[in-house]
């Protein structure tokens, strides 16, 4: 330990408190605003019922970030919006001023920075993603470095507002999937049972707690050169990769057999449709660093058969249900194969209870 | 790893002088030339930041980082562990993490995350943002997440000996620890009544007293598994609560929602019949918008508060004035059962006052006690509510059936009803 003696005595104060860290026009016109526009992609423009307006400027940032970077913002923040500055759930950063002339010298700025101003309405947002090989103690791949190399291939699509609707991205670093239900998701995809080291298994693992992480029964404790030790049903493994996070002994990533895989039609929102759950479009592709070129592909494939056949306010899974999926895979060039076919609890939801057919 | 030492054996780079530092150039930097080609490209580099902030500060964790990063790259493969870290008190907050490799990385030996709450909304004035920066850049390595996945600012690189004074320091400036296991976690709200137009109930008020009454457990972990509020202001669910989180607050309102006849007249002047008719009342789920006398009617009854025709004329349309929540449960992904969407289990609760907000914090309380009695180990509660039944979780929680809790009444006659 250093040599860093406690004086202070913690306080459990939980979130910081937000009143201080609000702009004085949002705090006059909280809960009172009465509408909003988007005057140009990038920039919001909210009014409230006193007749103030606050303009918003979003910009797309790194998510991983420095404090160096941190500051610049700051910087920008202090030049144009009174000190204050806030981020959205999809990594984006927002300056609010209510001078409506500040927003084109801080558009300009922040791209001359080089944080492209975006990221609103009809377009293709920022990944939600996780940590991957920089800091993940179970990713089969990286994040940020797949969602740099995304974003660059769809940095136009950020910048402009001429989808169908917003499409949502994620990425995943193993099938837990921590990027979430998306428009267009990444998630890593295991093709080989685990190996078992069966040397450390015993010392970095509680048994019991291994066999009832898998979803499907497979793993049984056995004896391994007089060791207590695990075994897989190969047969039965559906190479999910629960148990390598419940026991570090259970070796699932592997360079070659730990693949990508895409998926499509995932939707939070309860607009129109009610909220919905992905489905795979796209397995085997390799995880090839450092800039995933076949993962980003296929993504420019859905985003182009949306982009032309997406009617206005559909969201990707919406498109999908009004064309159907046959007509999916025809415009994107994309292939059905059965391995897409559900196999897990519920599948027969997913089956076609009827007569209807696409020809 | 069977895996990473396959890939080792073919490696093409490895990076045998990282320990003398620097490629001969005056750099501090050992060469990357992986992560180099993530600097090309038009969207903002992580890896221009990461070098920025290393040839600046120099600082050994930085570089030894970025040089196990390089050989992941490399090898496609993972090199972290994790272990136990924390400060006084708590039992969650930082997120450890050891090299695998420090034999071939040593600087990279240590590289533990903080997780520190931010405000509900995350908004920023630049005074605290700044005061964060220069805590986090004297004992650590000046990398930020903004944010995590559950919602957390995450600090990330600083050795074991220096996280207690750096949470001192950020603790006096009213930071505290996020969450982490089997426990409470930090919660995430939209932008809310401090911007939003559409916002049903004060989002941000509602996430700070709640994380502050469940504070404890935040920090000392001891259910079955983790749980997560996200507090989403109207039903667009910018959170994404109703996916991702065990307790989705979602704002919603009740009577008719406030239609501006001047303001619709005005966009079907300038957006036309055709888009009145194809992108609003066409596109309305349960058909309660039609045309009456060539203006716009909506149906209150058969309105699902979906939130589509808002969206799309924020300036004509605005939810109803008897405003509250909706209480979602369950969210969750794959692991173990499948994907779970969070499904109702309180249509509506008032939440405008002080006692509203304790009446909520109370049902959450109940419900938790529930979890903890009927749950499994690592069993989220929505896989408890699956594996349970809804019906026995209605009962052990003292909340009523209701019809909108189901998209239908039960389709198969196999059941014992107390007759």
């Amino acid at each position: 330990m250093s040599s860093y003696q406690r004086t202070w005595k913690t306080i459990e104060s939980g979130p910081h408190t937000y009143e201080e860290a609000l702009h004085p026009v949002v705090r006059k016109n909280y809960g009172k605003w009465k509408y909003h526009e988007i005057p140009k992609p990038g920039v919001l423009m909210h009014v409230a019922e006193s007749g103030d307006a606050i303009w918003t400027v979003r910009a797309g940032t790194p998510r991983q970030d420095t404090v160096d970077m941190v500051r610049v913002l700051c910087d920008i923040a202090d030049k144009y919006a009174d000190g204050y500055l806030r981020f959205t759930v999809r990594n984006n950063v927002e300056f609010l001023t209510p001078n409506k002339e500040h927003v084109e010298p801080m558009i300009a700025e922040l791209e001359s920075l080089g944080f492209p101003v975006g990221g609103t309405g009809m377009c293709v947002s920022a990944v939600s993603h996780t940590q991957g090989w920089l800091h993940c103690d179970i990713p089969a791949t990286d994040a940020s470095g797949v969602v740099k190399s995304m974003m660059d291939s769809v940095y136009k699509e950020f910048k402009d507002m001429q989808m169908p609707n917003k499409v949502r991205l994620s990425t995943s670093c193993c099938s837990i999937n921590c990027g979430g239900q998306a428009d267009i998701a990444i998630v890593v995809k295991h093709t080989r049972p685990p190996r078992i080291n069966h040397d450390h298994l015993a010392m970095v693992c509680e048994l019991p707690k291994a066999v009832a992480r898998c979803p499907v029964a497979a793993i049984r404790p056995t004896v391994v050169n007089g060791k207590r030790s695990l075994m897989v049903d190969e047969a039965k493994c559906i190479c999910c990769g629960a148990c390598f996070g419940a026991c570090p002994a259970m070796e699932i990533n592997h360079p070659e057999h730990s693949k990508f895989a895409v998926w499509v039609g995932g939707k939070n929102s309860n607009a129109r449709t009610k909220p919905s759950t992905m489905s795979i479009v796209a397995h085997n592709l390799p995880n090839n660093p450092p800039r995933w070129p076949e993962v980003t592909e296929v993504i420019g494939k859905i985003l182009t058969a949306y982009k032309a056949g997406g009617r206005p306010w559909e969201r990707v899974g919406e498109w999908i249900n009004r064309i159907g999926w046959k007509r999916f895979f025809e415009e994107t060039g994309l292939t059905f194969d059965d391995n897409m076919i559900d196999s897990y609890r519920h599948a027969r939801t997913t089956f076609n209870q009827s007569a209807h057919v696409r020809f | 790893m069977e895996g990473a030492k396959d890939a080792a054996s073919q490696e093409v780079h490895h990076c045998g002088g990282c320990n003398a530092g620097g490629n001969g150039n005056g750099k501090f930097l050992n060469p990357t030339p992986m992560l180099d080609e993530l600097e090309n490209g038009p969207w903002p580099s992580f890896i221009s930041g990461f070098k920025g902030l290393a040839e600046r500060t120099r600082k050994p964790m930085l570089r030894g980082v970025m040089d196990q990063l390089e050989y992941s790259y490399n090898t496609k493969m993972g090199y972290w562990k994790g272990g136990l870290v924390t400060v006084d008190g708590y039992g969650a907050g930082i997120i450890t993490r050891y090299s695998m490799i420090k034999d071939k990385f040593p600087e990279a030996a240590e590289f533990h995350t903080m997780r520190i709450q931010p405000a509900p909304g995350l908004h920023y004035n630049t005074a605290m943002l700044r005061e964060l920066c220069d805590i986090w850049e004297k004992h650590g390595t000046g990398i930020i997440t903004l944010h995590g996945q559950t919602g957390d600012i995450m600090l990330q690189g600083i050795e074991q000996d220096k996280v207690q004074q750096c949470f001192d320091e950020l603790n006096q400036k009213g930071w505290d620890l996020g969450g982490a296991g089997a426990g409470m976690r930090t919660g995430v709200s939209c932008i809310g009544p401090g911007r939003c137009e559409n916002a049903c109930y004060d989002n941000l008020k509602l996430h700070l007293t709640a994380l502050k009454h469940f504070v404890g457990v935040l920090h000392r972990p001891e259910w079955n598994y983790k749980l997560k509020f996200k507090f989403s202001g109207c039903p667009n669910d910018c959170t994404n609560a109703i996916m991702r989180s065990d307790l989705a607050v979602i704002g919603t309102w009740r009577d008719a929602i406030q239609v501006d006849r001047a303001e619709v007249k005005a966009w079907t002047e300038k957006n036309g019949m055709d888009a009145l008719v194809n992108q609003v009342i066409n596109l309305c789920p349960t058909r309660a918008i039609s045309l009456k006398d060539g203006e716009m009617h909506i149906e209150t009854k058969d309105c699902v508060r979906c939130m589509h025709c808002l969206n799309v004329m924020p300036k004509a349309l605005s939810p109803g004035r008897d405003r509250g929540i909706s209480l979602l449960m369950g969210g969750k992904n794959t692991l173990k059962v499948g994907v779970n969407m969070g499904s109702l289990v309180i249509p509506f609760m008032k939440m405008e006052t002080d006692e509203d907000i304790e009446a909520f914090i109370e049902q959450i309380e109940e419900i938790i006690d529930w979890w903890e009695d009927a749950g499994l180990d690592h069993e989220r509660i929505g896989e408890t509510i699956e594996r349970v039944g809804l019906k026995q979780f209605l009962d052990g929680v003292g909340l009523e059936a209701d019809i909108n809790l189901v998209s239908r009444p039960r389709d198969n006659p196999y059941f014992k009803a107390p007759y």
